[in-house]
């Protein structure tokens, strides 16, 4: 990309599992909330107090500090009608933007492909993991999956380098041929040539890089370190995805929710650091989900799996604050014991595409959704 | 100098199988082209890895409760199976009628619905629907265990006419809701509390239950129906009689067989086949086997223009990598990410996306999934330490002048023993050039590993990386 003007990008950290919202924005004012967590709860004097009634889980120290600059917006109470439990179902729900029918196209990859519709960067979209995230998956969309940004690319395992160069020219040749004789011989080298171009380009990213910076050794961590590294690389990269988890804390909550949020925190911490250094941090937003919260009665050691979670968006060019109203522990309000969701998740995706992306959300979320006012107004 | 028999016994094993080593391969030339069909057609001991072995390795694999784990227990079927196309059908109808884990939250019964395609995915396509309607994983899938008299839900009943049998515009929305009456109280034993259980994702307290079919007579529909023109008081199995005997079935199921086992586009010359298949259907009593049986004999089949007409699927990608390295013959803490590779490449077994299954031929190839699919195969052959790689070696070596091959010979020989392989001459000349990096191959006296042996190793990454490699 040629371009000085950087463009806006957003990065996505997914929490898999099912985040125990209760235990993230603890709402510690709620005598209820203790009443329903008898042993799966965050003392009073342990909470990071945000609001008189609202604080955060003590493992959360760096997205306070954040909080405090007036960086993070929490969205409380979000989800969509008729909750479904299921992990890959529920998961399936936020990748699609589609609750009721079974979707096809991810919401991320359709708006790749109206970023990009003749597909002329092949680094539009990047997810920083192995595989492709339904979010990012559609139809005619190229989204590069990179495991680890060092060794992307064809034959990473071949130690030698020398040997690795004169095997991967070989393949060049050999995606390069005439075009025209098949079309799916003619497919498979046009996208052998887009992989090979898109590694070429990638590999070239750290070195453009550096940063005072210390990234933390978990995988979170160092997956966000490389979505820095190739966000300041200046690619067109618009859109870079990972995901964290287990979040799945059936047993043994108190202790794995730590040190998830720990690290989750820590890399937020890190990357905004990062690019407060390097003078980009009102141009990229960080957005955090999970497919769903979880119940509110503990299960002794952990929860189960719930309803009403909460999401995070965080930058700044956004208007810190809480969004949405903390659902309610009240019996009466509940839905099979779980919280009940008071925003859909594409009120959200909506405030992203329009007023972060400029694009025009409701056929990628399929429906019109009333927004929030998230992002600080654009000059 | 590559013998025809071979390069046709080598189509068949890519097609009713996953590829084969030549060690295979010269087993079935034994029989004879139409003996190895017989033999592919009728499974008799598949010499699978046992259980109890498996079990002794793999805990979640014991309980067959969470997906990776069951899915990798697929897995080790496949690469250990020596009636292949018992596999490969399971495979089929597996994304024929799509069921997936999202809802179930119950891989066991995945595992038996697999188990039952493995048992009637041969047989008549009557009793497979028959089946597929009391299978509890399908039932779930589809809500027929919401599917009540006095107050249906179309769900199954919509999809069996439109996405397993006759395809739309075959028949009306008033055949759909007479069809949907007719499996009124086909469901599961104790189905709303499994329902619960499944929609709440709960293991507790008993962990996964498992499900089995029951037939509610109280809850069943059991007045008159017009179902395609006919009038009766039909229960599920009429519904499928009915269904069976339809020109639009035989079609259908002509063509999905014809996709998955013989090429991904329909040319006027593979119609002949379909044309022939259609016939076999109705002459057989809708016997799938065969159906199988008329496809492999087929002119077309047998013709180049067959040859190479299919974008591997993950699964044939990776089973077929693993089988000619003769790797995971025995239990090996590998398996599971060997099976999540190709969730990578877009195939995650017992996840198909949606019920349409998964989209198949040039949809498997996108950039993502095309570098996990030529890293994963080129790491696999290229490693001269797993045993279907040292035989390649040893029959190289076997094949040579003296254990000395000229770079042509290198490239042939190994386009030859993975395949055998027809690829441009483009691409030859790419091999051919690579081979001659280090000019001639010496294999006298060659050892685990020396130099000479990563040669070969340096050769089979660079044909499994081919395009052509990528075509089944």
């Amino acid at each position: 990309m040629t371009s000085n003007k950087r463009e806006k990008s957003l990065i996505v950290i997914q929490l898999s599992g099912g985040n125990d919202y209760l235990n993230t924005v603890v709402p510690y004012g709620e005598g209820k909330y203790y009443d329903s967590r008898t042993t799966v709860n965050i003392p009073q004097n342990r909470v990071i107090p945000v609001t008189d009634k609202l604080g955060f889980n003590p493992s959360m120290g760096p997205i306070k500090a954040l909080w405090d600059e007036n960086k993070v917006a929490v969205i409380n109470g979000i989800g969509y009608e008729n909750p479904n439990r299921s992990h890959f179902r529920s998961m399936d729900i936020w990748h699609t933007a589609e609750p009721d029918i079974i979707g096809k196209e991810g919401w991320l990859g359709r708006a790749i492909r109206d970023m990009d519709p003749l597909g002329e960067n092949v680094l539009t979209g990047i997810n920083f993991g192995r595989g492709l995230p339904r979010a990012l998956a559609c139809p005619g969309v190229s989204v590069a999956s990179v495991g680890d940004l060092e060794t992307y690319g064809l034959f990473p395992d071949v130690q030698d380098e020398e040997l690795r160069m004169f095997t991967l020219e070989a393949f060049s040749k050999m995606y390069g041929g005439a075009a025209g004789r098949d079309p799916v011989m003619d497919l498979l080298g046009q996208t052998g040539k887009d992989a090979l171009q898109g590694a070429d380009i990638l590999r070239t990213a750290p070195g453009m890089y550096s940063s005072s910076v210390e990234y933390a050794p978990d995988s979170l961590a160092q997956n966000v370190k490389s979505i820095s590294q190739v966000f300041h690389a200046n690619l067109g990269t618009k859109v870079l995805y990972t995901q964290h988890g287990p979040f799945d804390t059936h047993s043994g909550e108190l202790l794995s929710h730590a040190k998830l949020w720990n690290e989750v925190s820590g890399a937020i911490g890190s990357l905004m650091e990062d690019l407060k250094e390097h003078g980009t941090e009102d141009d990229a937003t960080i957005l955090v989900f999970s497919e769903f919260g979880r119940r509110i009665k503990d299960n002794g050691s952990g929860s189960d799996h719930g309803s009403g979670g909460g999401a995070f968006v965080i930058g700044g060019a956004v208007n810190g604050g809480m969004y949405g109203e903390y659902p309610s522990l009240a019996e009466a309000e509940q839905i099979e014991g779980d919280l009940r969701s008071n925003n859909d998740f594409r009120s959200v995706y909506t405030n992203i595409l329009e007023d972060w992306l400029q694009l025009d959300a409701a056929p990628i979320v399929n429906g019109q959704f009333e927004k929030f006012d998230i992002f600080k107004s654009q000059k | 100098m590559i013998n025809n028999d071979t390069v046709l016994m080598a189509h068949l094993l890519r097609r009713a199988g996953f590829g084969a080593t030549r060690n295979e391969l010269e087993d079935y030339l034994a029989l004879g082209y139409d003996g190895a069909v017989e033999a592919l057609l009728n499974p008799s001991d598949a010499g699978n890895m046992p259980d109890d072995l498996i079990r002794r390795y793999h805990v979640e694999q014991s309980e067959l409760r969470d997906l990776a784990g069951s899915a990798a227990y697929w897995m080790y079927r496949m690469i250990s199976t020596s009636c292949p196309l018992e596999e490969k059908i399971a495979l089929f109808w597996h994304g024929l009628f799509a069921t997936g884990y999202a809802k179930l939250n119950q891989a066991r019964s995945l595992l038996n619905q697999v188990d039952m395609f493995r048992r009637s995915g041969m047989g008549s396509f009557e009793n497979l629907l028959v089946d597929l309607s009391k299978d509890p994983a399908m039932i779930v899938w589809l809500d027929n265990n919401e599917n009540h008299d006095e107050a249906i839900n179309e769900n199954y009943g919509r999809e069996l006419l439109e996405l397993f049998s006759m395809g739309i515009g075959n028949y009306t929305e008033e055949d759909i809701k007479e069809c949907s009456r007719a499996f009124t109280g086909w469901t599961l034993g104790n189905a709303e509390y499994m329902a619960i259980r499944a929609a709440k994702d709960s293991i507790w307290p008993y962990g996964r239950i498992a499900w089995h079919f029951d037939y509610r007579e109280q809850d069943h529909d059991d007045g008159e129906k017009t179902f395609l023109g006919e009038t009766g008081r039909f229960n599920g199995e009429d519904i499928i009689a009915i269904i069976a005997k339809q020109e639009s079935t035989a079609q259908f199921v002509a063509t999905r067989l014809f996709q998955f086992f013989a090429a991904d586009e329909i040319t006027e010359f593979g119609e002949k086949a379909i044309q022939e298949m259609i016939t076999t259907y109705f002459s057989s009593g809708y016997q799938i086997k065969d159906m199988l049986r008329t496809l492999f004999n087929s002119d077309y089949f047998k013709s180049d223009e067959a040859r190479f007409a299919r974008v591997k699927g993950p699964v044939e990608m990776v089973v077929g990598a693993i089988r000619m390295a003769g790797n995971y013959q025995n239990p090996a803490l590998g398996i599971e990410k060997v099976s999540n590779t190709m969730l990578y490449m877009g195939q995650g077994l017992l996840q198909p996306p949606t019920v349409e299954g998964w989209h198949e031929g040039s949809e498997w190839i996108d950039s993502g999934a095309l570098v996990e699919r030529v890293n994963f195969v080129a790491k696999e052959l290229s490693n001269v330490q797993s045993p279907g790689v040292r035989s390649i070696i040893d029959r190289l070596e076997a094949n040579s002048d003296a254990g000395i091959l000229h770079p042509t010979a290198l490239a042939n020989g190994c386009l030859d023993l993975l395949g055998p392989i027809a690829v441009s001459e483009a691409t030859h000349e790419v091999l051919v050039n690579y081979a001659s990096r280090q000019g001639d191959l010496d294999l006298n006296g060659h050892q685990p590993g020396d130099e000479a042996e990563q040669r070969v190793g340096n050769m089979l990454r660079l044909v499994a990386a081919t395009r052509e490699y990528q075509l089944a």
